[in-house]
């Protein structure tokens, strides 16, 4: 069962500073959306406000419909799953024993086998990684381990903040294969946080540029193409595609 | 080997049966035992034993508290009734302990300084003196005879004129006291070309090399006489009388008449000469100050010529100086028993101060910004030098082995507290993160991640704790709590550079042998990642 993810006319300060004002987005049951923006550009901060764990000072955060405010945040965030950018995977736990860690939470039984199965699911085989330790795993096997971790309780949402951006060019590649294969397999809601507008377009459904805490433009990758909103938009753009990335022609 | 026995002794006086001292008057009648103390120095131990022997041969029971501290330990645990006797001189009571100047007509009437002293101390603490013991102790600056000859010194006039070409090495407590230096250069005009803190225990040796010209020591001091030094006359009379005396905690004096009435059998029979004899025993042949002061009791025909008292069991009467080694195996059944007191100390405290400091470490890791000024003022503490730590001690606690517990537990608290604060807040962020973004509480999220992760940082912080607090034990014999401080303190005091390292020696590698039981406790609860050799740089 996948979540649909809404904020409403978000704002949020840190101290004085603006983070976030007036923000709204929408990411349908099943679909991706990808926040792109500088550092400081207020992603973050939006991401985090989904499970709680920023609270914003005013708007409405909904997960599947219901007022994150309303839902004890040790339960709304068993439901969603995360993916931070180095993993963050316990460094004295084994591998199966890091995936099982929601299983755990919720009371699942038989967490070694739903750990297994989702070690299986991202490509990595419960028999050679299970026992080891993540120091013993490559960047690119972590960061999949960490993405099994994050949906092996069948998390309806997944938030995911620059989960790809540590890796080199080819772990990154087969990162993503393994990422899309898995999404559209659970059919689970995800929000991505990236500044490469590239693995943006290559894993989003939708791409929502932020810039200093408001939405600067949102919408398909061919939408902002053709018709960005704000000089801040196409010079993205153009940047990437100087870098030599080819942006969802297809 | 003869200190063996009054080591020995102490160590039964500290583990001996006595939680809580009777101190409520319904209890006056219960015999508790008279505590005699003593200061750190020959004489006083010498004295103290004397007063301890001649009660228990009128069957009242004795418990010891040898070489407590300085002056302000002492007393202050008299004042306490922490102790009950204990020896003083006139002069420091007036100078050091009354803060009181000299009044010209004290400066030659010893009596009238007595009966001053002895009136304001019963006034002011309730403190009671006994009649004079009959000698006088007083400052004595000497030089070697050899300076003597040379500048013709037999006065401190005299030493006033060439002073400038001569180098002092003082105490500490004489540097400081307005009875010592400053008070003496004001009323001789003296000036040194230079002046030295000395240690009691190194300052004879100084003297005797050549590396200071000259040293104070007190006129019944027996080294004097070991290292052939000169006395100088105070030609001025600047040195107060400094009479000898038992003075009383104010419990002693109102409930125990039995003990004053044999105490003051001592007024007036001890002449300088027979003190300066049994100082020398003592401090130049190494005779075991119990058969000093059990001779010194018969032949003041107090106790009976061949009562078998003797405490002529196995402390042999002169044993020549052996060599260092000898000399430490000789010890090594108190040494043992002494390691064990200090063991139990450094234990007690240290699991007493991860009790509470690592639940305070994790308190403050979530109020951080209290953090800061709390572990700050546990690193306070930290600075405070462990005598004045356990000096403040003695008015809350008494002496013994209370306060040095505390004392001990404060100290372990900051390294233990500090380690455990960064150990918890540094634990892993990233992981940490993840665990609360997942849903993990609070509770999960300490006994999963950051207690494990920061687990060998805490441990370095106990094993931190551990060596500093095997350290400041040894101090913890200054207010008779025992332990390896007990042959450094005596040993200090008698200025016998074996003993000293009798206690110092076992001590380090007590330190030694605890770190590194500690390293091994501390590999065993690293978390696996760090456990397993290399870690993995291509990982």
């Amino acid at each position: 069962m996948s979540l649909s993810l809404d904020a409403t006319e978000v704002s949020h300060r840190y101290g004085g500073v603006a983070a976030l004002t007036r923000v709204s987005v929408r990411v349908a049951e099943g679909s991706v959306v990808a926040l792109v923006g500088e550092t400081g550009s207020g992603k973050t901060t939006l991401l985090r406000s989904f499970n709680r764990l920023v609270d914003p000072s005013e708007g409405t955060v909904l997960v599947g419909g219901e007022d994150v405010r309303l839902l004890d945040p040790v339960v709304l965030r068993r439901r969603i799953g995360y993916v931070p950018q180095n993993g963050g995977l316990l460094p004295h736990w084994t591998i199966r024993r890091n995936v099982a860690l929601v299983p755990r939470l919720v009371g699942m039984e038989d967490i070694g086998h739903v750990a297994d199965v989702a070690l299986q699911r991202v490509g990595l085989d419960p028999r050679a990684f299970g026992e080891r330790l993540p120091r013993e795993l490559s960047g690119g096997q972590r960061q999949r381990a960490a993405l099994a971790r994050a949906l092996a309780a069948k998390q309806g949402a997944i938030l995911l903040d620059e989960p790809f951006g540590a890796l080199d060019a080819i772990s990154r590649s087969e990162a993503h294969e393994v990422f899309e294969r898995v999404r559209h397999e659970l059919g689970v809601t995800a929000m991505l946080v990236t500044h490469d507008l590239a693995e943006a377009a290559r894993l989003a459904d939708t791409i929502v540029v932020m810039r200093a805490g408001v939405v600067e433009q949102a919408g398909s990758v061919d939408v902002l193409r053709g018709a960005p909103a704000s000089a801040y938009v196409r010079m993205l753009f153009d940047r990437a595609e100087a870098a030599g990335a080819a942006l969802g022609v297809g | 080997m003869i200190r063996a026995a009054l080591c020995g002794l102490t160590i039964l006086a500290v583990c001996g049966p006595r939680a809580g001292r009777a101190q409520s008057p319904e209890n006056a009648e219960s015999r508790a035992p008279v505590v005699v103390a003593s200061k750190p120095f020959g004489e006083s131990y010498i004295l103290a034993e004397i007063f301890a022997q001649l009660l228990e041969s009128r069957s009242i029971a004795v418990e010891r508290r040898a070489g407590l501290g300085a002056t302000e330990i002492a007393f202050g645990a008299l004042r306490s009734n922490a102790i009950d006797v204990y020896p003083e001189y006139t002069g420091t009571g007036l100078l050091a302990i009354l803060n009181d100047t000299l009044d010209a007509s004290m400066r030659t009437d010893a009596g009238a300084t007595f009966s001053y002293v002895a009136r304001v101390f019963e006034e002011r603490y309730g403190v009671r003196w006994l009649a004079p013991l009959g000698f006088e102790n007083g400052y004595a600056i000497a030089v070697r005879r050899e300076t003597a000859t040379q500048y013709q010194l037999r006065t401190l006039g005299d030493l006033a004129r060439v002073g400038g070409e001569l180098t002092a090495g003082f105490t500490s407590d004489f540097i400081g006291r307005p009875d010592g230096l400053d008070g003496l250069s004001r009323e001789y005009g003296l000036r040194l070309r230079a002046v030295r803190p000395l240690a009691p225990a190194v300052k004879y040796a100084a003297i005797a090399e050549g590396a200071v010209d000259v040293i104070d020591g007190y006129t019944t001091d027996g080294l004097l006489a070991r290292y052939d030094l000169v006395t100088l006359e105070d030609d001025r009379r600047f040195f107060p009388p400094y009479q000898a005396a038992a003075i009383l905690s104010p419990r002693l004096s109102d409930e125990r008449p039995d003990a004053i009435s044999v105490l003051s059998l001592l007024s007036g029979r001890l002449d300088e000469g027979r003190m300066r004899v049994y100082n020398r025993r003592v401090e130049v042949d190494g005779e075991d100050i119990r058969a000093v002061a059990a001779d010194a009791l018969r032949e003041l025909g107090l106790v009976p010529r061949e009562g078998g008292d003797g405490p002529s069991d196995t402390a042999s009467g002169s044993a020549p100086r052996v060599g260092i080694v000898p000399f430490l195996w000789s010890r090594r059944m108190e040494t043992g028993f002494l390691a064990l007191r200090h063991l139990e100390l450094v234990l007690v405290a240290l699991f007493a101060a991860l009790v509470v400091a690592v639940p305070l470490g994790l308190v403050l890791e979530r109020s951080r910004r209290s953090a800061e000024w709390v572990v700050g003022a546990l690193g306070v503490l930290q600075t405070i030098p462990s005598i004045a730590l356990l000096a403040f001690m003695i008015p809350l606690l008494g002496v013994g082995t209370k306060p040095a517990l505390v004392a001990l537990w404060l100290y372990a608290l900051y390294p233990i507290a500090r380690n455990t604060y960064t150990g918890v807040r540094d634990a892993d962020i990233d992981a940490v993160d993840a665990c609360e973004a997942m849903g993990a509480t609070a509770t999960q999220r300490l006994m999963w991640v950051r207690l494990p992760l920061a687990a060998p940082i805490i441990l370095a912080g106990v094993r931190t704790a551990a060596v500093i607090t095997i350290g400041a034990a040894t101090l913890a014999a200054f207010i008779g709590a025992g332990g390896l401080g007990e042959p450094i303190v005596t040993g200090l005091a008698l200025a016998d550079s074996r003993l000293v390292l009798s206690g110092a020696i076992p001590a380090a590698l007590l330190a030694v042998l605890v770190d590194s039981v500690l390293a091994l406790v501390e590999r065993s609860v690293a978390p696996a990642h760090l456990r397993a050799g290399d870690p993995d740089p291509a990982g």
